[in-house]
């Protein structure tokens, strides 16, 4: 039997990537990173801001989100996110940028701990990918 | 009869606007094919927003304490209707549907003795409200700026509606607008996304989910971003059938031109040959005269 399923990444302007032959996903999900196989239970979950590495047979690809929402049904996995960008296709310049942008929303003083905690994630990952 | 310098002056200015609106045509056909491709593309995305949400709204446990965007105040009585059109004119009809269908539903609101309160998307749409609805707008949106209808102003509504709403200042929200469905044709749409209409409700829904965090967590988060993609959906809509429209009625309007121009070439003709003939005859009676 196949360990293949399907992937598919939307964001608002159009379908980002359509995969049918992945082995694995791991998605940064709100509680933790989480590695979904072919066959998992039905779920939906948030993301937070990581990486998104997809393992498949025609080459694993990683892609950086910053929000975003899954679900995981019959062998259909769907992100839904509003950002997100191909960690191979990020260059320098880009990278800085959301850095920045990043770092600034994790060094405002007043808001919920939730909002920090995912503003200070931001900047570990973006950190993280140089 | 209109002399002929006055024909000649009207054909050359009726050639003129006939060079205007068959740009205008070619502009708006090549607009199209964006809009259109985008409108597409976005379909997919508002699509499975929501299906989670039916998904998750199937799935919750407690029906009585679920989020208010989902369920509603519980009272019908302030309407906020979000009328959203183009910012520019000549598309032919677009923008008049939207509101032609818009103040149907007006007045079945105000007939039934609920309160109406408007925020208009776009600046024809507010021109054409402001002189009956004035005092019923209380916010008009434009986005003159932006090119192309991008996600980014389509949250700025929605957060705006979700603002209006946690204050409690409407019951029901209802959007309007144009889906395209091809180039000559596009639906003028009323579609209500406070709170949201489950009418098929009942689908599959045997499925169970594995929620993390929590199902009231998820979708507290998730149906303020549904509102604004569903605003960006017709956005999108909105945009194709703007172009789609602005195309058709600029084809119309070069083709209204180019039988004009055959008219008045026509009767340029006659008026010449008639004024040469006038001439011979003068000529030949005075020198019959003679």
């Amino acid at each position: 039997m196949s360990e293949e399923f399907k992937i598919e990444i939307v964001n608002p302007e159009k379908s980002f990537l359509v995969k049918e032959d992945v082995l694995e996903v791991v998605v940064p999900a709100f509680e933790g990173e989480m590695g979904i196989l072919k066959d998992h239970i039905s779920i939906i979950s948030f993301l937070k801001p990581g990486i998104i590495k997809v393992f498949s047979k025609s080459g694993d690809e990683n892609y950086y989100v910053e929000d975003g929402i899954i679900e995981f049904k019959n062998n259909n996995l769907s992100i839904l996110t509003s950002t997100i960008f191909s960690v191979k296709d990020l260059d320098k310049s880009k990278q800085v940028d959301l850095l920045k942008k990043a770092e600034a929303e994790a060094s405002k003083s007043e808001m919920s701990d939730q909002a920090k905690y995912l503003a200070d994630q931001k900047v570990e990952v973006l950190r993280s990918i140089n | 009869m209109a002399s002929l310098d006055d024909l000649k002056k009207r054909i050359a200015s009726v050639k003129s606007t006939q060079k205007i609106t068959k740009a205008m045509k070619m502009v708006a056909a090549a607009k199209l094919r964006r809009a259109q491709e985008s409108a597409e593309r976005g379909r997919p995305y508002s699509e499975k927003m929501n299906n989670i949400i039916l998904n998750l709204s199937n799935g919750i446990s407690d029906k009585e304490n679920a989020p208010k965007l989902l369920s509603g105040t519980g009272e019908n009585k302030t309407h906020l209707c979000v009328v959203m059109t183009s910012d520019r004119g000549l598309c032919g009809g677009f923008n008049s549907n939207i509101i032609k269908k818009a103040k149907s539903h007006f007045s079945k609101i105000l007939n039934e003795g609920k309160q109406l309160k408007i925020i208009t998307v776009g600046s024809k749409g507010n021109d054409q409200l402001k002189r009956v609805y004035g005092d019923k707008i209380i916010k008009n949106i434009s986005f003159k700026e932006s090119k192309n209808a991008n996600y980014f102003d389509a949250d700025k509504v929605g957060r705006i509606i979700i603002e209006k709403f946690e204050a409690g200042e409407f019951d029901i929200c209802t959007i309007f607008f144009n889906q395209f469905k091809n180039v000559i044709t596009q639906l003028p749409q009323a579609q209500q996304i406070i709170p949201l209409n489950n009418e098929e409700d009942n689908n599959n829904s045997d499925e169970s989910y594995e929620f993390e965090p929590d199902e009231d967590e998820i979708l507290s988060n998730l149906l303020p971003k549904n509102i604004s993609t569903q605003i960006f959906k017709a956005m999108l809509e909105n945009s194709a059938s703007e172009q789609g429209s602005r195309m058709s009625a600029m084809d119309n309007a070069t083709r209204n031109a180019g039988e004009m121009v055959d008219k008045l070439t026509i009767e340029y003709n006659r008026s010449r040959q008639a004024a040469i003939t006038k001439e011979l005859i003068e000529i030949i009676s005075g020198a019959e005269s003679l």
